[in-house]
């Protein structure tokens, strides 16, 4: 059994140690917001936080996260900045099929809480790990630099819905 | 295909092409999915394409109306990202006087009051969601509105005329209200109206305002549901592997290692490989690693895209079926001042949504439900019933968000679905068949690889005077249930959209087609033959002015009909852009192009420029008539999702064979457009009264030829190959 921090609670999961978190997260505890998208880290859609960074739950091993706190999407609203990247993804109305939506949202609250006023360039560069199919990058960049420029986004809009 | 498959498409082949002839030969040249079709299974109904079932528009298949004031619309289309849980409902909600905030909504089971309206098929695909509902939704909203009204006249025993409804209350002359809420009940126990009388546009409150996608809370917090994400009590993951050559059978298998990974529940041969059933993915996965198939390859085994590029550009130096012929191109060419002449090079394309493909599947013996992400649900259920022995009212499908569509999951031989019913009865448990991302790209149903010949010739002033363009590709018609409708005259219609249809004033033209067969499946993909012809159209119409020294927005203005709709998206584009009189940065320039698609005209500007040799497209300005419009940062959207997936193609996209084997497998060596190298879209709608017209595909044929004719003047190299990442620039 291996013991696991998911969005602030201890969970107990019967997994072969091996087995990438992403499938934990799915298939051990039907915390499906996170995405399969190619079991590479190409695509990004699997993107989680380990103690507040954003990594690749299809190429982190279940035994890796032991002992460290995952959030996931499901447990983004809990902090006031994950609330705020919500809101303005709201806002500037971002998904389209949405399938990549979560990994996206996770890798830009990450790159806020290390550095809340990114510049263009670091918006990039932040970003570029993952993909989207149907063209939402602009919006992703717009929503973001909103969070930026107001911080507490989530408080004024009363909070993501 | 497996033998089943094979036999109901016999089946489902129409006999008798001519009872169920085109509806009209416009509605063919809009390619996609625009079809006429009959489903003679035995013991279910048959429809001719020329006598649909008589519409009815009962609002309670549309729309319900709880006690508490709120509304669910049932929508019959697939949302794979196009807005249509949004702009569908708008269509009611505007006509039903709702008030929307109240609004949520809910997918369509199959039934035939959610058949597409221009065929008896439910389904999702050729741009034609809103084009085919827009007058359907809003009788069904107004027919309910009526109801409601009536449903209060009679309860206050008042005339109906002096009722109104407004915000989801119907509202006396006398200041007295009731709610929807309230009014259900009786309402829906009321008999349907015999005139239903729609608003008019000045009146409209909700059409035509931008308008926050309904589907976009569940879409940031982790709670849409698609298809990979439905989980059942006691459902095993299921992994396949198919033969690694399209057409190869399993000659032998050893399972031995496979079936001693933890959590393995069995290994089973299905048609398509395989199976490998597991409680979950990861198991699943590790076993299928470790199975030991011999295959059959087959002819399949023998494939390369070179030797095929280079028999496709001999073939299209000979006569092929003749799709076009204007006037006398030989005595044309005779004449013409200057000609021109060039080949093109376009790749297979997977679809490469970004969820790969999957379905669940709960089969009893008498009832077989199935959760997917499906743009056909009607032949999805069908093929399930077929493959099952029930009858297609047995088989249930649950239409899940799809994490991208693109034409990929409207499989003409329902090949995931039917694939997964095999499995559902080789396992005798609920079963959710996962397809991997190396899966899907090597999966096939792939755009069709392409090699044209176009020549050209122009008058003295300057004018194309004959023009012949000879295109060479799969049908992805030909071998299906459509073709008996979408292939005219040896012509599959969707081969030559957009070149058979071009807009310029050419008195010598003829296209021709050869339609070469092999293994490899081909199928839609978003904005299907437009998806090449537009290219190579555009690209030699702009070598064209360039060869007589016109600008080639002057010269494409030149050449337009004059009461053509191409002309005022290209003019809209052109001063938005300001073409010939912005100043570009040093090193960059303009390249434009416009195309129609699914009845909508779209003009794209690209500021392009070469950074070390690399296609750096920093900005696209964008104008589409698409007709009246429903929700305008839904049509924004559309383009600027059109230009992605179009520019991922033609700066990246490739899908090669050798030995039978497709070379690329994942993001890494098929790699999508990425955040760094998204360029700025700007979208300007020409404002307009007529009727509305397709928007989830149009953004995407002009981007490819809009770069490329940027990249002549940059570089003085006309690209003639798709993508544009294998070309050396100076």
């Amino acid at each position: 059994m291996i013991t696991l921090s998911i969005n602030g609670k201890n969970t107990k999961v019967d997994a072969d140690p091996n087995t990438p978190l992403l499938w934990v997260l799915r298939d051990h505890l039907q915390l499906t917001g996170t995405k399969y998208g190619c079991g590479m880290a190409q695509c990004g859609a699997c993107t989680v936080h380990l103690d507040g960074r954003a990594v690749r739950s299809c190429q982190t091993p279940v035994s890796t996260a032991s002992g460290k706190q995952v959030t996931t999407i499901e447990g983004l609203a809990e902090t006031a900045l994950g609330k705020s990247v919500q809101a303005a993804w709201q806002e500037v109305d971002v998904p389209q099929c949405g399938y990549c939506q979560s990994g996206q949202i996770m890798a830009a609250t990450a790159l806020l809480k290390d550095n809340p006023h990114p510049s263009d360039a670091e918006i990039s560069a932040a970003m570029d790990g993952i993909l989207c199919r149907c063209g939402t990058y602009n919006r992703i960049r717009a929503a973001i630099q909103k969070v930026a420029k107001h911080p507490l986004l989530a408080e004024q809009s009363g909070g993501a819905k | 295909m497996n033998k089943q498959m094979e036999n109901l498409l016999k089946e489902i082949t129409p006999k008798n092409p001519a009872r169920r002839k085109f509806i009209k030969d416009s509605a063919a040249l809009m390619g996609g999915l625009v079809i006429g079709f009959y489903l003679p299974i035995k013991g279910g109904r048959v429809y001719a394409a020329d006598a649909p079932p008589k519409p009815v528009y009962p609002p309670n298949a549309f729309i319900r109306i709880a006690a508490d004031d709120s509304i669910t619309i049932v929508v019959n289309k697939s949302e794979m990202g196009q807005g249509v849980y949004t702009s569908l409902p708008m269509l009611i909600a505007e006509e039903l006087e709702a008030d929307w905030s109240r609004i949520s909504v809910e997918s369509a089971p199959v039934a035939a009051v959610y058949n597409h309206t221009s065929f008896p098929m439910q389904m999702t695909g050729g741009s034609t969601s809103i084009t085919s509902t827009w007058e359907q939704m809003r009788r069904v909203g107004a027919s309910g509105r009526m109801l409601l009204i009536r449903a209060a006249a009679q309860q206050w025993n008042v005339p109906e005329s002096e009722c109104h409804a407004e915000n989801s209350q119907v509202i006396h002359a006398s200041g007295k209200k009731l709610s929807y809420g309230k009014l259900a009940d009786a309402a829906a126990k009321l008999p349907l109206p015999d005139n239903v009388t729609l608003k008019l546009p000045k009146d409209f409150k909700i059409i035509g305002k931008a308008t926050k996608r309904l589907d976009t809370p569940a879409k940031i917090n982790g709670t849409a549901q698609f298809g990979l994400d439905v989980y059942l009590p006691g459902m095993l993951t299921v992994l396949i592997a198919r033969s690694p050559v399209f057409g190869g059978k399993v000659k032998s298998f050893d399972a031995t290692e496979a079936r001693k990974v933890a959590g393995v529940q069995g290994v089973y041969q299905v048609p398509t490989g395989i199976a490998v059933a597991a409680s979950g993915f990861w198991p699943a996965k590790t076993a299928r690693d470790l199975l030991e198939i011999e295959w059959e390859e087959g002819p399949g085994a023998a494939l390369s895209t070179a030797q095929m590029r280079a028999e496709f550009l001999e073939l299209a130096k000979t006569p092929g079926a003749v799709a076009r012929k204007d006037g006398d191109t030989v005595q044309g060419f005779k004449k013409a001042h200057k000609t021109v002449s060039a080949e093109y090079e376009i790749p297979y394309l997977a679809h490469a949504t970004m969820e790969p493909l999957n379905v669940v599947v709960d089969l009893k013996p008498d009832h077989c439900s199935i959760w997917t992400g499906t743009q056909m649900q009607t032949m999805d259920a069908m093929m399930a019933a077929k493959i099952a022995g029930l009858k297609p009212e047995q088989v249930e499908i649950h239409t899940t968000f799809l994490g991208g569509g693109f034409g990929r999951r409207a499989n003409p031989l329902s090949d995931f679905v039917g694939e997964a019913v095999q499995v559902a009865m080789a396992v005798a448990q609920p079963v959710k068949v996962v397809w991997t991302r190396e899966d899907d790209m090597r999966g096939g149903y792939y755009r069709p690889m392409w090699a044209d010949h176009i020549e050209a010739g122009i008058a003295k002033d300057g004018k194309p005077l004959a023009w012949k363009h000879t295109l060479v590709g799969q049908s992805i018609i030909a071998d299906t249930a459509f073709a008996g409708f979408m292939i005219q005259n040896g012509i599959d219609v969707t081969s030559v959209e957009g070149a058979a249809t071009l807009p310029y004033v050419i008195p010598n033209l003829q296209v021709e087609l050869h339609s070469p067969k092999n293994e490899v499946p081909v199928q839609w993909w978003r904005s299907v033959g437009h998806s090449h012809t537009a290219f190579v159209v555009e690209t030699m119409i702009d070598e064209l002015a360039h060869l007589t020294g016109k600008d080639p927005v002057a010269y494409r203005l030149g050449i337009l009909p004059a009461a053509s709709r191409y002309r005022g998206v290209l003019q809209l584009a052109a001063d938005k852009a300001g073409w010939g009189k912005k100043k570009l940065a040093a090193g960059h320039a303009y390249g434009v192009a416009v195309h129609k698609s699914f009845d909508s005209y779209v003009a794209e500007i690209a500021d392009v420029s070469l950074e070390n040799g690399k296609v750096r497209v920093h900005r696209v300005v964008a104008a589409v008539d698409c007709g009246m419009v429903i929700n305008p940062d839904g049509v924004s959207q559309q383009i600027e999702s059109g230009i992605v997936y179009g520019l991922s193609a033609a700066l990246h996209g490739a899908i090669t064979l050798e030995k039978g084997r497709v070379v690329q497998s994942n993001f890494h060596d098929y790699t999508p457009l990425r955040f760094s190298e998204m360029p700025q879209v700007e979208v300007h709608i020409v404002a307009s009264a007529e009727a509305p017209t397709g928007i989830g595909e149009p953004g995407v044929p002009p981007i490819a030829p809009a770069v490329a004719n940027a990249l002549f003047k940059l570089s003085g190299k006309r690209v003639r190959r798709m993508p544009f990442d294998k070309e050396t620039f100076v």
